[in-house]
């Protein structure tokens, strides 16, 4: 297939020596929106961090391809090249680095990895004043140190910003709406809204329905146990909403 | 990051390790008042000199080395170190450039510090000391147009020796400590910087130090006096040959300001600090104080310390006249197995003086870094203020960082403020940026220069982002 963006195969992560994910099968097809549910610990966020490379989560088994390549022979770094985005769920705080030096840092070691010239920092600050429009954001942000004193929703929109400038092939969203009140809420999910076209894919990884009800997703999966048990449309959504996750476990034990 | 991209950034030579070949003039090995007189003759020193360093020496004799700062190193033979060490030069006295032995011109050049007409930077005027001589100085006549002398103290004590006699220990007794007594008796060469009343001398002043000779010690004695209303900034760089031994580097810089005068002293030091197991590199126990004798003088110190095995450093100011200030900006870098003890101390006299501390410590490898600064309001410092603030951060999870701040108030107008912090570059962090495509090496050197901003900003320009580069250089690789 070739729209494919990412496909996963049977795939096993430890953290710590302890196995997390026990099997995850995932498509993602250009122009997608997917979502994955699932409560605490069902591994939702493990999920992204493999997807993104982080050191402390150890592949065991299973591959995922990305736009025809083994993914996971690539460092973090140019996995973020290549065009994926993980917005985190707890973005850091970085005292002294200032927001814009590292916007512009990131948006050039995207740009030379694609072949093309870099933005010195006056074209660069037109490009990022443009960019703040998606999530609403105050310009006097792009002044201060990386997420320093932001609150939690600046801290959710900061990423959509930065998102929204490296125009990712695949964003990736992991729990954006935790720590979020209404308003922001839409502000993030109408940036993500903005951002997508039929040639990029997201996935969003949340605990709620809430978030769904602004980003409408083609496909919902449910995570239980480090797998994906359950898919279907977004209806799926409501249907949990409505019977909760304790249904899986009543599954779970039949299986035994 | 792969573990070979690691190991071949780890791996990357230290730049200046190179050893120039040429023949040297030494005394013998070993310390009696016989080499004192030695050195003292070949210099050719007026008799108060010899006292001076013969006074040193029977007091240095009577004292033992410190132990109390927090750093571990071998007992060194100080009858085991060669005390004068100068390159053989054709000619006794040196005219001009030209009659420099071209070697010792292309050892500088390599080292980034071209001392010929052409090249030379700028606005800055240049000192290249070579083991225990000054073998250059750059833009000497320019600066005596405006009656500023910018040469080699063995000079001053040719042509100036009243300046010298003068000023000379007036700062730091010849018995403060232990390596003060060992530099004051053996010293052979260092800089000296006169700036008239009401001079704003025209350029950067700046030293380079360059030990090359393994077995020597480096004693050099720097002495900068600006006059009432002057004013000056000053540099120094250093770097070292790679040897398995260590070398011992015992330096002392005495500033004196007099009424509203201004001097501000700059120091990049990247001496060889031993390879990753420790072994090899300099001892850098140095000692370095400003006095603001007059009122409303201040003295600012910005240090870069990069290198060295053990750094042993606490530029200090002695606040005397009313209104004065002192400053202290540092950053200590330690990786490997560097060990650091540096600091300041702050003696306010006068009243209303203030003093500024500003120290960021970066610990990496299985390196130590301390930072040890007395802070001290004396009963006659009504209004006195102090603001300090020292922060760590540690790379890995082997450094150490540690704070160690004393603070003495015996009036009860003074104010004293102390701030400290730790933080980590952990993978977590890195992790941020290498999501963002920024990749590890440029990840550290963002956050270290983000840490060390308010310090960095504090050099002259040309050295900033020297010093920033520096900085990243030698934290390529040190989270695996």
């Amino acid at each position: 297939m070739s729209d494919a963006i990412l496909s996963v195969r049977n795939l096993t992560a430890n953290v710590d020596g302890n196995p997390i994910l026990k099997g995850v099968n995932l498509e993602i097809k250009a122009g997608e929106v997917h979502a994955i549910m699932g409560r605490n610990g069902s591994g939702k966020s493990t999920f992204s961090k493999v997807i993104s490379g982080h050191p402390d989560y150890e592949v065991t088994g299973g591959e995922i391809i990305y736009q025809g390549e083994n993914l996971l022979e690539k460092e973090p770094d140019e996995r973020a090249k290549n065009g994926i985005f993980l917005a985190f769920q707890y973005p850091l705080e970085i005292p002294g680095v200032s927001n814009l030096d590292f916007l512009r840092v990131a948006y050039n070691a995207r740009r030379k990895y694609l072949g093309l010239e870099e933005l010195d920092a006056f074209d660069f600050e037109d490009l990022v004043e443009e960019k703040l429009k998606v999530v609403q954001m105050n310009p006097s942000f792009l002044g201060r140190s990386l997420n320093e004193g932001f609150s939690g929703g600046e801290k959710k929109r900061n990423e959509i910003l930065q998102m929204a400038l490296l125009e990712p092939t695949l964003g990736i969203l992991d729990e954006i709406d935790s720590g979020l009140d209404i308003d922001a809420l839409k502000i993030v999910a109408n940036g993500v809204n903005q951002l997508a076209t039929p040639d990029n894919a997201f996935l969003v990884i949340t605990h709620y329905q809430r978030l769904l009800n602004y980003i409408t997703p083609d496909f919902v999966h449910v995570m239980y146990d480090g797998r994906i048990v359950t898919s279907g449309g977004k209806e799926l959504a409501h249907e949990l909403e409505n019977k909760g996750y304790e249904f899986l476990d009543e599954q779970a034990l039949a299986e035994v | 990051m792969s573990a070979t991209t690691v190991k071949n950034i780890v791996n990357q030579p230290y730049k200046y390790g190179f050893v120039t070949d040429i023949e040297s003039e030494t005394v013998p090995r070993g310390l009696t008042e016989d080499t004192i007189r030695l050195i003292s003759a070949k210099k050719n020193e007026p008799e108060f000199m010899l006292e001076f360093r013969l006074k040193a020496y029977r007091q240095w004799q009577k004292m033992t080395e410190p132990t109390w700062p927090h750093v571990n190193y071998p007992a060194i033979d100080y009858q085991n170190i060669i005390y004068y060490s100068a390159p053989k030069q054709k000619k006794e006295k040196l005219n001009s450039l030209d009659q420099v032995d071209p070697t010792l011109l292309e050892a500088f050049e390599k080292l980034g510090i071209p001392l010929s007409e052409q090249k030379r930077l700028g606005n800055v005027a240049v000192d290249a000391i070579f083991d225990s001589v000054s073998i250059a100085t750059t833009f000497k006549e320019k600066l005596a147009k405006d009656g500023v002398i910018f040469c080699p103290i063995s000079e001053a004590l040719q042509e100036h020796p009243e300046l010298v006699q003068k000023y000379l220990g007036s700062v730091v007794p010849v018995g403060d400590n232990y390596f003060a007594a060992l530099n004051s008796a053996v010293f052979s060469d260092g800089s000296f910087v006169f700036i008239p009343k009401g001079v704003i001398c025209p350029m950067e002043l700046s030293t380079y130090f360059r030990i090359n000779n393994g077995e020597t010690g480096q004693f050099e004695r720097t002495l900068i006096i600006a006059e009432e209303g002057a004013s000056v900034s000053y540099l120094e760089g250093c770097t070292a040959p790679m040897y398995d031994s260590n070398q011992l580097h015992a330096a002392v810089v005495e500033l004196v300001a007099l009424d509203n005068a201004d001097i501000k002293y700059s120091t990049v030091q990247n001496w060889y600090a031993g390879d990753a197991n420790g072994k090899g590199g300099i001892y850098n126990f140095v000692t370095k104080r400003g006095l603001c004798k007059g009122v409303n003088s201040k003295i600012s110190w910005t240090q870069v310390e990069t290198g060295s095995a053990i750094t042993w450093k606490y530029p200090s100011c002695v606040l005397v006249g009313d209104n004065s200030v002192g400053e202290f900006y540092s950053i200590a870098l330690t990786n490997n197995k560097q060990q650091a003890d540096t600091g300041t101390k702050m003696i306010h006299i006068g009243k209303n003086t203030r003093s500024t501390i500003i120290s960021k410590g970066i610990s990496a490898g299985n390196s130590q870094n301390s930072y040890r600064g007395l802070v001290k309001m004396g009963s006659k410092a009504t209004g006195a203020r102090n603001y300090s603030q020292c922060d760590s951060m540690l790379i890995g999870d082997n450094a150490e960082a540690n704070t160690f701040p004393y603070i003495q108030v015996d009036n009860n107008t003074a104010k004293v403020e102390h701030e400290a912090s730790t933080s980590k570059i952990g993978e977590d962090q890195l992790f941020y940026f290498a999501q963002r495509g920024i990749s590890e090496e440029d990840a550290i050197s963002m956050l270290v220069s983000g840490f060390c901003k308010d310090v960095l900003s504090k050099l002259p320009m040309e050295f900033a982002a020297e010093a920033d580069k520096l900085l990243s250089l030698k934290l390529e690789g040190t989270v695996g």
